[in-house]
């Protein structure tokens, strides 16, 4: 438990991603199984066992500390489990246990998945007297069900990459057929064992993702050896039906089946398809902020699946029945996948159309003509491409429309993260409506690092008020803001959100007075 | 205070004053005489300059004066090199104004003594009882462990001039760290002064921001004021750490921008303020420097007679 702890602790204050999996890295070269296995479960979500809820925490607190003291406590520190994990008047490093005597993570995730939910906080109990400061927050954190340290699924499995020499999309290739405390993964990795069996299961195989294509490149898209498809809006997924399994995969490998049920409700088939989530009503796309409305949940509601239901655009398809189709060039699998879904026809989902191209001028018109609402652009694929896990630079191509800009005014800026972290960074941008200036984006990159400074210098000089971290600037400074889409927002006090905004160029030379107003701004939103 | 025609750590100056130790919230420049520990005048010199006072007066640990009415004597805090608790004696009634101190091992200063007394005055800084540091030695080891994960970046600890700094150092000794430790500027002058009174620093070099290529894998200790700013910029990919009581709690550490928070502090945490309460048997207690409630509060529960003593002028030391 205190390498977890140790561990949880040094991630919480890692700003960086990459600094994160060097943390993950050392902790699984280092911690011996069952416990490195056991982290990497309740870090991705996988550990599960009866959960203790907050107020009995609350409860159990409250048999060994005074009232007054504890209140006084928990409005200081703001954190339930860390108010009791500092204030709990046991443990070794008070002279009240043997710090050899803490218990491991094993015992902890073991005896909690053995344990009736009546029994938990007796268990808890007794750990809490045995574990110092650093092991009481992270086993509180942990039965609660709150180890919130910025570790996403995908980044664990980076770190098993990175720390093994295997590749990320041989790891996703397994991970779905190995369970906590993934012993059989460890050995395979640690090089002691064979690859673990990726089965026949509905489990995740890793996507192939396109590289986004440069000037160069479109001289070359000939349609003697490119297909040519939109590029739709929405959030990349991995349908899986195979017997009675069937699951929704994030592009990541995220399982997020349990909140389309509207999808599952028809994937009565045995395949597994690429293609893009969205929501769609009447056969039109609605722009990307409604399908905002049914992702980062964990459960749906009966109105919102009415209000925002989904639907998938299939792209491509990996097998059908048992059968490997990856290796086939993407036109065979093409022409796979269109007969499969006639006669399939399942619903909910239709097939992304191949748009017709004569040669690279036509496509070029196509993609700046793209400006219906759930089109980004175009995707390029090569004929005789296979589908090949990871982002192999070559055989597919992402080619966005160009991107719209408007010119804002510094309104706010914050400080960064990491190397950052000395700069105001961050900076909240604003236009005109009326006499006054309205935010209506941040972006956080843009510029280089020289730009960097002397936009710190700026803010430093030009600051008006501070609160924490942000300071607010007067408005003085331009910023020609390049951003992806724009939407209705009613979160935001302009009523528009802008997507993926950064910043373009900084126009020191503009005056504030002539920057845009917010009626342009929403002349640019999308249907 | 002022039993004897004196004031302890006065906060404006005055005629006579014993100063308990030398930080900047306890020593203030301006007064005509002062009464402290030899180390304690020493510091204040170096950093006061002529502003140290009119007439100096060196007290060790243990002499007793007269002072009017009063006998004064100076007892080791345990806070830094030097500091004091002053402890009063008049009309067969002791009191005892302990300034800061703290209950953990330091090999840069004389350890705390507790003095049975009649009223006792306490600092409160870590007045709540979710402040116990964990041992510092364990502190120092996540800092080594750190520049083991990420060899290549420059660890920068936040760290006062005066006695955290030094006690960082040694805790790192103690540890085997052997290799230079490069300090901002800053904070070289006190190391200078800790080292003439014979404690074993190691090796010291000024850490010039210049070179941030040589510092690349060193650590380097910056006052805290230096270590999210621009001066901290110019290092290699730096990892912040800051040592300080406060880093404790994790909000208070993401405040500061802190990477790998250390919690070592100078100042006695809730379970020392405590035990000193209990040490010391004074019937009564008075609670200054900090958060006093809390402390009021558990004195009560101890049958002591507490009250909240509101000073002015003693702010949120960091420690
Ligand atoms: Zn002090
Ligand atoms: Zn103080």
């Amino acid at each position: 438990m205190n390498r977890f702890a140790a561990l949880i602790d040094a991630l919480a204050f890692m700003p960086s991603r990459n600094g994160k999996i060097r943390l993950l890295v050392d902790h699984f070269a280092h911690t011996p199984d069952p416990d490195r296995g056991w982290a990497l479960a309740a870090l991705t979500g996988t550990l599960v066992f009866a959960e203790a809820k907050p107020a009995a925490i609350r409860r159990l607190a409250a048999t060994r500390v005074d009232a007054e003291l504890f209140a006084w406590s928990y409005d200081y520190v703001g954190d339930l489990a860390e108010t009791v994990a500092l204030i709990w008047p046991g443990g070794p490093e008070h002279g009240a246990g043997d710090p050899a005597a803490a218990p491991g993570l094993d015992e902890v995730v073991t005896a909690l998945q053995g344990a009736r939910r009546a029994d938990v906080m007796e268990l808890v109990e007794g750990w809490l007297d045995r574990l110092d400061a650093s092991g009481r927050y992270a086993l509180l954190k942990l039965i609660t069900g709150a180890l919130r340290v910025g570790v996403s699924a995908r980044l664990a499995k980076t770190a098993l990459a990175a720390w093994s020499g295997v590749a990320l999309h041989d790891v996703e290739e397994v991970w779905h057929a190995v369970t906590p405390p993934y012993g059989t993964l460890f050995a395979w990795l640690d090089g002691r064992a064979g690859r673990p069996d990726a089965g026949t299961g509905a489990g995740f195989r890793p996507l192939m993702l396109a590289t986004a294509a440069e000037e160069g490149d479109a001289a070359s898209f000939d349609p003697g050896d490119w297909c040519a498809e939109w590029k739709w809006d929405g959030i990349r997924v991995q349908l899986a039906a195979r017997g009675a399994e069937r699951r929704i995969y994030s592009r990541t490998g995220d399982d997020v089946s349990a909140v389309f049920p509207d999808v599952t409700d028809h994937m009565s088939f045995d395949a597994v398809l690429d293609g893009e989530l969205l929501v769609v009503r009447d056969g039109t796309v609605a722009p990307f902020n409604d399908l905002q409305q049914r992702l980062n949940r964990k459960t749906v509601t009966a109105a919102m699946l009415r209000a925002y239901p989904a639907f998938v655009r299939l792209y491509d398809i990996l097998f059908e029945g048992a059968e490997d189709l990856r290796p086939l060039p993407f036109v065979a699998r093409r022409a796979r996948l269109e007969h499969w879904y006639e006669a399939v026809r399942p619903r909910r989902m239709d097939l992304s159309p191949l748009v017709p191209f004569a040669g690279p001028e036509d496509l070029a018109a196509l993609r700046d003509g793209a400006r219906e609402a759930g089109i980004e652009g175009l995707m390029l694929k090569r004929r005789d491409s296979p589908y090949v896990a990871g982002r192999p630079r070559g055989p597919w191509f992402k080619w966005k429309r160009g991107a719209l800009t408007v010119d804002a005014v510094l309104m706010y800026a914050q400080r960064g993260h990491g190397k950052r972290s000395s700069f105001y960074s961050d900076f909240t941008f604003g236009v005109w409506r009326g006499e006054e200036l309205v935010p209506v984006g941040k972006a956080y990159f843009g510029f280089t690092d020289a730009e960097l400074v002397e936009l710190d210098r700026w803010v430093r000089a030009h600051t008006v008020r501070r609160f924490g971290p942000v300071r607010e600037v007067a408005p003085g400074l331009v910023l020609e803001v390049a951003f992806d889409s724009v939407n209705r927002s009613t979160r935001h006090k302009s009523g528009v959100a802008m997507r993926f905004p950064r910043v373009h160029r900084i126009r020191w030379d503009k005056p504030p007075g002539e920057a845009d107003r917010l009626e342009t701004v929403e002349s640019l939103v999308d249907r | 205070m002022e039993p004897g025609g004196f004031h302890v750590d006065p906060v404006a100056p005055v005629e006579r004053a014993v100063i308990t130790h030398g930080h900047s919230d306890h020593a203030r420049p301006g007064h005509r005489h002062v009464m402290a520990t030899p180390a304690t005048l020493a510091i204040m010199r170096r950093r006061l300059g002529d502003g140290a006072g009119g007439t100096l007066q060196p007290l060790g640990y243990g002499e007793a004066v007269r002072v009017g009415d009063v006998t004064v004597r100076l007892v080791p805090a345990g806070h830094v090199l030097g500091s004091a608790q002053v402890v009063l004696e008049h009309a067969g009634a002791r009191a005892v104004v302990s300034g800061d101190y703290k209950r953990a091992p330091d090999a840069t200063c004389a350890p705390f003594e507790p003095v049975f007394c009649d009223v006792f005055v306490t600092e409160a800084t870590f007045g709540l009882p979710v402040f116990r540091h964990p041992p510092a030695h364990g502190e120092v080891a996540r800092l080594l462990h750190s520049m083991t994960v990420f060899p290549e970046r420059t660890h920068v600890v936040g760290a006062y001039a005066l006695g955290k700094c030094q006690r960082v150092i040694t805790l790192l000794r103690a540890a085997g760290y052997d290799r230079p430790i490069h300090l901002h500027g800053a904070l070289m002058p006190l190391c200078d002064l800790y080292r003439d009174a014979g404690i074993d620093l190691g090796e010291l070099r000024p850490a010039t921001v210049a070179d941030a290529a040589e510092l690349r894998g060193a650590l380097v200790l910056a006052p805290p004021g230096a270590i999210a700013d621009r001066w901290a910029r110019r290092l290699s990919d730096p990892v912040v750490a800051l040592a300080s009581g406060w880093m404790r709690v994790r909000q208070r550490a993401r405040q500061r921008g802190v990477e790998l928070p250390l919690v070592i502090s100078d100042h006695a945490d809730w379970d020392e303020l405590v035990d000193t309460l209990r040490d010391v048997g004074a019937p009564e207690v008075w609670v200054t420097h900090g958060r006093e409630e809390a402390l009021v509060h558990q004195a009560g529960r101890m049958g002591i007679r507490a009250r909240a003593l509101s000073l002015l002028g003693f702010g949120e030391e960091g420690a």
